[in-house]
């Protein structure tokens, strides 16, 4: 495949799994400048990296962990506070069809 | 059908909530059925800049059940985020392991028949955290996140099983393990474990094999429906075999629900659609690193497992299969059981106690034989007072229950209600001539080896019984009533 | 005197001595924001009365002779961000507009429990992803020196803020300069901390991996009182450095304190990107330190010129993932009348996010998506490892690096919008930085022909800001580049 193109049924398909409802305009200009970004990129194909680990973090920490003690929620209220839509108790969306949608 | 010559094939994912007393990320206290989002916080609602910070206990569990699983424990695993959208998840990912999970490679040991075992391997166990729950209404769907976050152990095994009853006894085997480690409640209808079996069967048809596409199985939510549920699906793959010839392919696994009160797999997603989860290390959480201090803690707390437990309570103190299993259904049973044997009781007396009387009264109390109130020591005082002929079984079954009210040992109860068998047997003898007597008709009729006699002996038996208030050693009255019958 | 040219060290010291009133300080703040700020564009919301009420309790405690924090009473601006229970917390986006935290970032905190006096929140590029926040969602900014300028990004708002006076001093982000280059296009100093040592817990996150917190002030002296305030290990924030790891130190005692034997590295390959002033100045700084003993010594970096494509490729994939909870669910802008519940998700992100956003998130998403992982991700992953011994080798030798912040000053508004690769390769000297985690600095170093402000950035290894203050301290005190506007 080539690395260096995006085209625009990529765009759309990326566009799909990060859930962004791109105008036809847009995906014409991602198409573009994604695809500047990405031939600029290529360049770290230069680097042989194949014996080199790879650095997700800088830290020098390990097991950072919490003791299974309770502490104070939002409660209901608040938790709900900034919902674009709820009825005091919960969130509302529009109806779920797809119960499978989940993994 | 039935001239199909097939193999059952069917490996489980199940996700089994540890009993930690809160999230897996967040303090939020894990509450069964609460008000609606009211154990919520801002990591678990996945406000902007919240971040989570694991909990000790919760890995710690994880630890402890995959060694109790024989998987080879990672020296040094991560956290990786799981991306779908999905309105029960607030951050739209799902922190998960990905590539480094905590236990990979053990196996887990199921009963298959009377004394019998099976190893079926296990892939790997990891942690994540649960979603919310999404309520279905009319028009709109509610969203509840009190569980979003809830911490979930991940155990994927092998496709090992063969039967739907393996997949069953698996779970059940499973659930008495996870308890005994008090690694989770394992509360079905709370929703404490969820089995997911992934189904197919090799059919050998013409010389050749034929695998069907494999399909997952979701809303199973008892270990009837798990068995059912399989045992649905093999038929229904066997007859769509026959119907379209439809073999296992890469992509075409298929998703089914489980409705129980029709008793049908539906089919739920036509074909394993591109899940692309995106996954990737959580640049938020540092990895674990489990050195050998900790895990060797961890390790303490393992204990004798249900089967090992199990087996031994046949082996040692020659209990069949099911009374040891009823026993090492729950691990306080099965100590209080064990400690009251090793306090001097004879294990099958102990054990009629428990399953009898124990369980009845602890079931009506909902509790545990073991909270009931009677030491080890007590209800093995009980049992020799029993084995002595000192009381008989059915005073003993009311001295188990007035043990229950009381700290006095077996034998004042006994006394004190008086229920200390009469075992003198010149008294007894005297009260048996008496019986006879005055039930001379009875004695005829006992007598004679006719339709009867078995039910003249009882009735003269009890007649002595009665004299004495239950308080005749039955095998004494038994031997005087048989030799005062042959010599009349 | 005039109140507003204080340093934050100054005016809390007088404040704490009863010498100036908080509720002056603050009132001259808020005077100095009704006249310039309707043309600057520095804040996204202000807090006039909750300011001046907690002014006036400062005053009050140091009247009654009740001990008072290390910023008592002292007017400080937020970065629109991190999380506050007060006013809305919106990252410049419209997805965040209406948005109200009902908790503090903890550095927010800590700013309180100094006795802080908090200003109001600035304007950034949104979600912090741009360098010259001419990506905010809600507001333009432009730079104090030159109001044709960008102030830089994307604290663009923060260093805008400090520069015009409009507060003492600024808690700002930097994921890959944020901090820096806009000290640097204002005339200001900015420090970004090594990673880990300043909690990240209610910084809205965009790069969760390189992000954090640090101030922006008029001098090294302000950085580091700051940096006293705010350094720590949260239990909040896994990824905040234990005490035993990384102390925490009295900076501001000892930032005046002259490091010895001091060696500082260079990178003259890297000087060839920069505009012909700029390398001038930063020339001239490395005289100066050379003439008050330092020794400098040239290194090579072999994998510096790889950072912007590594960080492109990491911060991306992070945003794509920690950019997909504005989903118009739980809180945030939601669409009207969404068809089914999938169009809440895009229709909402689609309306409320900006181009630069989206770019970036698709960026990401494409990076992490199945069939690309390993040659993108991964790759950058890798070659964030080298970049990172590229650094471990430096600090073997030296104690520093110097080098620009920018290859060059403020530039026009509207210059770069369109090419966003262009936008993104101005952060060449910047990136590396959070890509290995270590601590920079960025402190004025001359001006240009057009009397902009030109940065000079120096970097440390991690946990070493004692180090790095000290030697950002050694030039201040020699040179006197530090200028606000009017
Ligand atoms: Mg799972
Ligand atoms: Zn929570």
């Amino acid at each position: 495949m080539d690395k260096k193109k995006i085209n625009i049924e990529q765009v759309k398909q990326v566009a799909k799994l990060a859930r962004l409802n791109l105008s036809e305009a847009e995906i014409a200009q991602f198409s573009t400048q994604m695809s500047d970004i990405l031939q600029y990129v290529e360049k770290l194909d230069r680097l042989d990296t194949a014996n080199i680990e790879p650095l997700a973090h800088c830290l020098p920490v390990s097991n950072c962990l919490r003791e299974d003690i309770v502490k104070p929620s939002l409660g209901t209220e608040k938790t709900l506070a900034n919902a674009p839509d709820s009825d005091g108790q919960f969130f509302i969306v529009p109806k779920i069809l797809d119960e499978a949608g989940g993994p | 059908m039935s001239e199909l010559d097939y193999k059952i094939i069917v490996g489980l994912e199940i996700h089994v909530q540890l009993a930690t007393r809160t999230k897996m990320f967040c303090g939020c206290e894990l509450v069964f059925a609460a008000e609606p989002n009211s154990r919520v916080c801002p990591v678990c609602l996945g406000l902007p800049g919240a971040l989570p910070v694991m909990n000790r206990q919760a890995v710690e569990f994880a630890i402890l059940t995959a060694s109790a699983l024989n998987c080879k424990i990672a020296e040094f695993t991560k956290w990786d985020r799981k991306s779908y959208y999905y309105p029960d998840l607030p951050k739209n990912y799902q922190i998960s392991q990905y590539d480094l999970p905590v236990g990979e490679n053990g196996f887990i040991e199921i009963p298959i028949a009377e004394g019998q075992t099976k190893k079926i391997r296990i892939l790997r166990v990891h942690l994540e955290e649960d979603a919310g729950k999404n309520l279905h209404g009319e028009n709109f769907s509610q969203v509840d996140l009190n569980r979003a976050g809830t911490p979930l152990m991940e155990i994927v095994t092998q496709p090992d099983m063969n039967s739907p009853q393996e997949v069953s006894t698996l779970a059940v085997e499973l659930q008495r393990i996870v308890r005994f480690l008090g690694a989770s409640e394992a509360d079905m209808q709370k929703g404490h474990m969820r089995f997911e079996p992934n189904v197919n069967v090799v059919i050998k048809k013409d010389g050749s094999e034929f695998k069907t596409p494999i399909t997952e199985i979701k809303n199973l939510n008892s270990f009837k429906a798990l068995e059912k549920g399989t045992a649905f699906e093999v038929k229904r793959q066997l007859n769509e075999f026959l119907d379209s010839g439809e073999v296992a392919k890469s992509g075409n696994k298929k998703t089914f629900g489980w409705d129980d009160t029709r008793g049908v797999t539906v089919l739920q997603r036509e074909k394993e659609e591109a899940h692309d989860y995106r996954y990737f290390p959580d640049p938020d959480l540092v990895p674990v690193v489990v050195n050998e201090k900790w895990l060797a803690d961890i390790k303490s707390g393992l204990c004798e497992l249900p089967l090992a437990m199990q087996k031994r309570f046949t082996a040692d103190y020659s209990l069949g299969d099911y009374d040891a299993g009823v026993l090492t259904a729950d691990k306080d049973t099965a100590l209080f059981f064990d400690n009251a044997v090793k306090a001097g009781g004879d294990a099958k007396r102990i054990c009629n106690f428990i399953t009898q009387t124990g369980l009845k009264i602890a079931n009506e109390k909902g509790c545990r034989v073991s909270e009931l109130g009677i030491s080890p020591q007590r209800l093995a005082e009980l049992a020799k007072l029993l084995d002595a002929g000192t009381v008989s079984a059915t005073a003993a079954a009311a001295i188990f229950e007035k043990m229950t009210q009381s700290d006095e040992m077996p034998q004042q109860i006994a006394e004190s209600l008086n229920l200390i068998q009469k075992s003198d047997a010149d008294e007894l003898k005297k009260i048996v001539d008496d019986v006879i007597t005055a039930n001379q008709q009875a004695v005829e009729d006992a007598k004679c080896d006719g339709k009867k006699t078995k039910k003249a002996y009882g009735f003269l038996m009890g007649q002595v019984m009665q004299k004495t208030k239950g308080t005749a050693n039955p095998q004494i009255v038994a031997k005087i009533m048989d030799e005062r019958l042959k010599s009349i | 005197m005039q109140i507003l040219e204080l340093t934050c060290r100054q005016l809390r010291d007088k404040i704490a001595g009863g010498e100036v009133k908080s509720v002056d300080a603050t009132t001259a703040v808020f005077e100095q924001i009704e006249k310039h700020d309707r043309q600057i564009g520095a804040y996204i919301s202000t807090f006039k009365e909750q300011a001046l009420a907690k002014a006036k309790q400062v005053d009050e405690k140091i009247a009654a002779k009740k001990p008072v924090g290390l910023l008592a009473g002292v007017p400080i601006a937020i970065k629109d961000n991190m999380c506050t229970t007060f006013g809305a917390t919106t990252c410049a986006s419209k997805i965040l507009e209406n948005f109200h935290s009902p908790y503090n970032a903890t550095a927010v905190e800590k700013l309180l429990a100094a006795d802080a006096v908090i200003v109001g929140k600035t304007n950034l590029d949104e979600f912090a992803m741009g360098s010259s926040t001419e990506n905010s969602g809600l507001k333009k900014t432009v730079n104090p020196h030159d109001f044709s300028r960008v102030p830089g990004g994307s604290s663009g708002g923060a260093a805008a803020a400090v520069a015009a006076k409009m507060c003492f001093a600024a808690l700002s982000s930097d994921t890959g300069g944020s901090i820096r280059q806009p000290a640097s296009f204002c005339g200001i100093a900015g420090l970004k901390p090594t990673y880990g040592r300043v909690s990240r817990y209610g910084l809205v996150a965009y790069g969760s991996s390189l992000d954090q917190i640090g101030p922006l002030a008029k001098n090294v002296e302000d950085c580091a009182l700051l940096l006293d305030v705010i350094a720590g290990h949260d239990e909040k924030d896994s990824t905040s450095v234990d005490e035993k790891t990384a102390p925490v130190r009295d900076w501001l005692s000892a930032v005046n304190n002259k490091p010895q034997n001091l060696k500082i590295a260079i990178v003259p390959e890297l000087f060839k990107g920069a505009d012909g002033e700029v390398v001038e100045s930063v020339k001239k700084a490395i005289e100066i330190y050379k003439s008050s003993g330092a020794e400098i010594i040239e290194i090579k970096m072999p994998h510096f010129d790889y950072a912007i494509a590594a960080y492109y490729l990491i911060a991306t994939a992070e945003a794509s993932s920690n950019l997909a909870r504005y989903d118009g669910v739980h809180y945030g802008h939601r669409t009207k009348n969404p068809a089914d519940y999938i169009e809440v998700y895009s229709k909402s992100r689609d309306e409320a996010l900006g181009d630069e956003v989206k770019r970036r998130i698709m960026l990401g998403t494409y990076a992490l998506s199945s069939g690309y992982y390993d040659a993108y991700y991964l790759k950058a992953l890798k070659v964030r490892n080298l970049i990172r011994s590229d650094f471990t080798a430096a600090f073997a030798k030296a104690d520093c690096i110097v080098m620009p912040t920018s290859p060059t000053t403020a530039f026009k508004l509207g210059e770069k919008t369109n090419d966003p690769l262009q936008m993104y390769l101005a952060d060449i000297y910047t990136i590396a930085v959070n890509l290995a985690g270590v601590p920079g600095i960025s402190i004025p170093c001359g001006f240009d022909k057009n009397n902009l402000p030109i940065g000079l950035q120096i970097i440390a290894p991690a946990f070493a800001e004692e180090k790095l203050l000290q030697i950002a301290m050694l030039f201040e005190n020699k040179t006197d580049f530090c200028k606000t506007a009017f």
